[in-house]
């Protein structure tokens, strides 16, 4: 709940400081939204499921970069409104004036943009009463929680968000789906009237629309404001204060773990869970890698099972399943690991004499660090970290633990359906259009949204025959040509080395991203570059697909300084291919080394446009969404 | 001639269904059939180079149809005719030196007797004119049927002094063949010893403390490598293990027994370390005149990265690599595609590979090609046993190894057919 009300908060002022909008900022800014709406809209007209996409639509809507003709399309507006009808009010708020009655929800999301040490303490304490109810209502519609956690939610909810998607939600939730959809539908008749009157016009409109449907809340808010718990804002404020200079520090990355740095590897092991044996024939230049025999481990972890105390065993599973592979792919990691962790906050009690926020992290911290020893993180797990702990760090004291933890859990399942499920799905939209009828796709390897442009493109009825680049050891591809020609898509499977053979046919490249980095390289699966690189000879264009939590501000030039080696073993035995055996006696000589990078970096050069929830930018643009979306969801 | 005939037969079966493997290999197999060809072709009176060469040119072309990818078959070929060509310019040439020396000797002779040797040195001159012949523009696109020309001057040349001189003539006939044979001998020579002659130019080439990449596996490559480490210079590898072959494996064993420090890396690694190495080394399947390369599937990928990082991507080729032809389309004309069962195994995806879409086309295709195109512009440096050459001079190089005339050998052999 939390980071949807954030995106909402901040949302306003990323219009202007994006600064794509320039032309007239109010009025665009009330039409884009819809333009997210509108490509999950046609397929999903079940109530239930705008209600899941609203979350994506609004909080999409800042930093996206559409284009102009996309504006037009005011039809699916009325969704948005329906959703969220306050946001549409709160444009108008800003387009037109501030009207009297409303001059609390504009104080309190105005300094919100900022960081929100600057929220105006009256308008809390309000929020916090009114969203009691309302995220009751919510965590039922949204996330399926039990009532009995969502209630302790709308406590913990209190110090994130000002009370305008508070309002929405009560909307939401107050009407069943029938009187839902009557409502939608009056509201779109009231929004096509007011279109046509104009935009002030139109403003007003909704404004009359959303404050009739948000009359209890407001009015709930607006008496609660009154008798106002300064002790909460107090404690919110300094909260708030303590934020900013943390957040200055953590602005640069840390530098990584080198791990041909002894002492701090030494000191790594004496902590460790996994007891690790170091490869026999480390690479020499990745010796700042962790290089560590694989299959080892996991008989060992096995035994452990019952002894590790501190562990939970949700997260000990998924640490296991890192382990052996059975989990795989940035999205499916990261979302096995918050999913353990929610198991892993819902049995969690503080100890005595400690604070919620301290230990809860400490032990986040623990999880994350066994999760490392299982498998080093990826960039994108990073980020997911990173936004939980900002999550715990900011919790006021004020919360019972029960509420704190419930808004976490709230906090979690939105972060996944918000940041990858429905980032995945406002991708593909936007990638469809890229497909026309007699296309040749190329692909590489096993990218999960890319499989599902594909699959959407198929359903659509586009005709175009899809090219499937597998390499060598973990052979993906073979699991995404499978599952496609199942779905009666016309394919050609070829390996690596054959790509600049078949690359003359081929009219555009579809890749995925482990992430995209500052500078706009883009960190993949290994052999994407190669791909890249033949495709940008060929003259055709390349187009990388990356969720924007998985974007980092880290630069990077070549594939050497970051990366994760995978089991050298898999690199002397070819699967399925018994009689290449030259190297069965070999494997212990000194002078052999087994490399298998699993990761490199493709220059930005090679890469034409990058898709992701918010738009389809240049790879130059990266940075822009990266401090924006920093901003957007891990400040506040 | 049967059993020359079954020898032939044999070997044709051979590059049909692909037994043989390695254009050295093939070379030298081409070479010692045609040797024997050659040895066992019945020599006319007149005109025996023009029927070592339609003899030669007889098989060369069964050869060349039965393997048209394998371009050392054809450059095998080229180069014996090539060979017959000169050794019948050398004899004709010394041959002239002997006529006008009889010419002079001879003074008592008849009136009648005293034009033919005018005559038939004129003749000789003609045939010498026409395999000095450079290879020029206008000798390409006279086309003369060479089978034709040789012919007539060499009978004019043979009749006038058929009836004189038999008895050199015999002699001359099997000094011909016996030229040709050894001249042969010696081209399987040079092939069989074209490793060690590139090879010695490593040390040139290597230098302390370098890392070298290479994908897949070549005999040259391994010599040359080894040559080096010989020479107690130490540096490290880097193999790309070259799917679908898997070559690489086999080039990382045979490295590691011989002491050198060998990584084995992923073919889809290769643009990751490419940052990382000071030079690549690979070897060919062959080289066209312009300067391109046939080789094994994947190089383009790394010739492109080499390029992206300025390292020199360098090809080793023994001379019998060198093929007199222009690429045209290569990618596919050039190319050849093997089993998609060495890609996808065939029990798990069978349902996959023959279903229909309704018109019955199956959905899915494999594609699994042997070779790869490496434009002239990618390759840094050739290393022949002749010495390092630039991809812009191969052309000139070819020229010495092969005649004019046998360079439309191929078109001849479709028109023909």
């Amino acid at each position: 709940m939390d980071p949807r009300r954030t995106a909402r908060t901040v949302s306003d002022p990323k219009v202007r400081q994006v600064g794509f909008f320039t032309p007239a900022p109010p009025e665009r800014s009330i039409s884009d939204p819809p333009r997210f709406q509108d490509p999950i809209q046609p397929p999903s007209p079940s109530p239930t499921q705008v209600n899941d996409h609203s979350p994506s639509g609004n909080s999409l809507s800042p930093v996206m970069i559409p284009p102009a003709h996309h504006h037009s399309d005011n039809f699916l507006r009325t969704a948005l409104q329906v959703t969220s009808p306050t946001k549409a009010f709160s444009y108008s708020a800003k387009t037109v004036t501030i009207p009297p009655e409303n001059e609390d929800v504009a104080s309190s999301f105005s300094p919100g943009r900022k960081v929100f040490s600057a929220k105006s303490p009256s308008s809390f304490p309000g929020v916090k009463a009114s969203s009691v109810p309302a995220s009751e209502l919510t965590t039922v519609s949204v996330v399926n929680l039990p009532p009995g956690i969502s209630e302790k939610a709308g406590g913990a909810s209190v110090e994130v968000q000002n009370d305008r998607p508070v309002s929405a939600k009560t909307l939401k939730e107050k009407t069943s789906k029938a009187e839902r959809r009557a409502l939608q539908e009056a509201q779109r008749a009231a929004k096509a009237a007011a279109k046509a009157e104009g935009t002030k016009a139109s403003s007003a409109a909704s404004k009359v629309v959303t404050s009739a449907n948000t009359k209890p809340s407001k009015a709930a808010k607006s008496s609660s404001q009154k008798n106002d718990g300064s002790q909460v804002a107090a404690s919110e404020k300094k909260g708030g204060d303590r934020a900013p200079e943390k957040d200055r520090k953590k602005d640069a990355p840390h530098p990584r773990m080198q791990y041909d740095d002894k002492s701090r590897v030494e000191k790594a092991k004496k902590r460790a869970v996994v007891k690790q044996t170091e490869a026999r024939n480390r690479v020499e230049l990745f010796r700042h890698l962790p290089q560590y025999e694989h299959g080892t481990q996991l008989p060992d972890l096995e035994t452990k099972f019952f002894e590790l105390d501190p562990m939970h065993p949700a997260v000990y599973k998924v640490g296991l399943q890192y382990l052996s592979g059975d989990i795989r792919g940035g999205n499916a990691r990261c979302i096995a690991m918050f999913q353990a962790f929610k198991e892993a906050i819902k049995d969690y009690s503080t100890p005595p004499e400690k604070t919620l926020i301290r230990d809860l992290t400490a032990r986040i911290s623990s999880y994350v660090s066994f999760l490392i020893e299982c498998r080093p993180l990826s960039i994108s797990m990073g980020n997911a970290i990173k936004f939980l702990k900002n999550r715990i760090a900011k919790l006021p004291l004020a919360l019972s633990e029960s509420e704190a933890k419930s808004t976490l859990m709230l906090d979690i399942d939105l972060f996944i359906n918000e940041k990858i499920i429905l980032s995945e799905k406002v991708i593909v939209k936007h990638a469809v259009t890229k497909i026309q009828d007699g296309d040749v796709l190329l692909t590489y390897g096993a990218s999960s949204v890319v499989e599902m442009i594909l699959l959407h493109a198929h359903e659509l009825g586009k005709h175009f025959h899809v090219v499937v680049v597998d390499s060598r050891p973990k052979l993906e591809g073979q699991l995404l040509l499978r599952r496609l020609v199942r779905k009666g898509l016309s394919c050609t499977y070829t390996h690596v080395n054959a790509v600049s053979c078949i690359m003359q046919d081929v009219t555009r490249v579809f890749l995925g991203a482990s992430s995209v980095l500052s500078n706009g390289t883009v960190y993949s699966r290994v052999g994407t570059a190669c791909v890249a690189m033949v495709a940008h000879a060929f003259r055709v264009p390349v187009l990388v697909c990356c969720e924007a939590y998985k974007f980092h501000e880290r630069v990077q030039l070549d594939s050497i300084c970051f990366n994760e080696l995978g089991n050298p073993d898999a690199i002397s035995k070819v699967q399925g291919r018994e009689e290449i055996n030259y190297l069965d006696g070999l494997v212990n000589q000194e002078n052999l080394q087994l490399l298998n990078l699993i990761y490199d970096a493709t220059p930005s050069d090679y890469v034409s446009m990058i898709i992701t929830d918010y738009g389809m930018i240049p790879p130059t643009s990266v940075p822009v969404i990266v401090r924006e979306y920093r901003r957007d969801h891990l400040w506040s | 001639m049967p059993d020359t005939q079954a020898l032939v037969n044999d070997f044709l079966n051979k590059l049909k269904k692909r037994k043989i493997e390695g254009s050295q290999a093939t070379a030298k197999q081409t070479a010692e059939l045609l040797r024997s060809v050659i040895s066992q072709t019945r020599m006319p009176y007149t005109n025996q180079a023009a029927a070592l060469i339609h003899s030669v040119k007889a098989v060369g072309e069964r050869l060349i149809a039965a393997n048209p990818v394998e371009l050392a078959v054809g450059n095998v070929v080229r180069r014996v005719l090539h060979i017959v060509r000169e050794e019948d310019l050398s004899l004709t040439t010394a041959a002239m030196a002997g006529l006008n020396l009889s010419a002079e000797s001879d003074d008592e002779d008849d009136t009648d007797r005293d034009n033919h040797p005018a005559l038939s040195a004129a003749a000789i001159a003609a045939a010498s004119r026409s395999t000095l012949r450079p290879p020029s523009l206008q000798t390409l696109l006279e086309d003369v049927p060479d089978s034709a020309a040789v012919p007539h001057t060499s009978s004019s040349g043979g009749d006038s002094e058929g009836k004189s001189k038999s008895a050199d003539k015999s002699s001359r006939s099997r000094k011909l063949k016996h030229d040709v044979i050894e001249a042969v001998n010696e081209l399987i020579q040079d092939i069989s010893t074209c490793h060690e002659l590139i090879a010695e130019q490593a040390v040139e080439h290597i230098h302390q403390n370098e890392v070298i990449l290479t994908l897949g596996s070549s005999r040259t490559v391994l010599e040359f490598l080894c040559a080096a480490k010989e020479k107690k210079r130490s540096f490290r590898v880097f193999v790309a293990e070259g799917a679908p072959r898997y070559q690489g494996h086999l080039l990382a064993k045979e490295l590691v027994t011989r002491g050198l420090q060998t990584t084995l890396i992923t073919d889809s690694a290769v643009f990751a370390m490419i940052s990382r190495v000071n030079m690549v080394i690979v070897g060919a399947h062959a080289v066209m005149a312009n300067g391109g390369v046939i080789a094994p599937v994947g190089l383009n990928m790394v010739a492109l990265a080499a390029q992206k990082h300025a390292v020199p991507f360098v090809v080793l080729a023994g001379s019998h690599k060198l093929c007199p032809l222009y690429p045209h389309h290569p990618e596919v004309l050039l190319n050849e595609l093997r089993s998609p069962s060495e890609l996808l195994d065939f029990g798990e995806f069978s349902d996959c590979l023959d279903f229909g879409s309704g018109i019955g086309a199956p959905l899915l295709h494999v594609v699994n090609p042997t070779f790869d195109y490496v434009p002239p512009k990618l390759v840094s440096l050739f290393i022949t046993d002749t010495g390092g050459h630039n991809p812009s001079y191969m052309y000139r190089l070819i020229a010495d190894y092969y005649s004019a005339d046998d360079l439309v050998l191929e078109r001849r052999t479709t028109s023909g057919n």
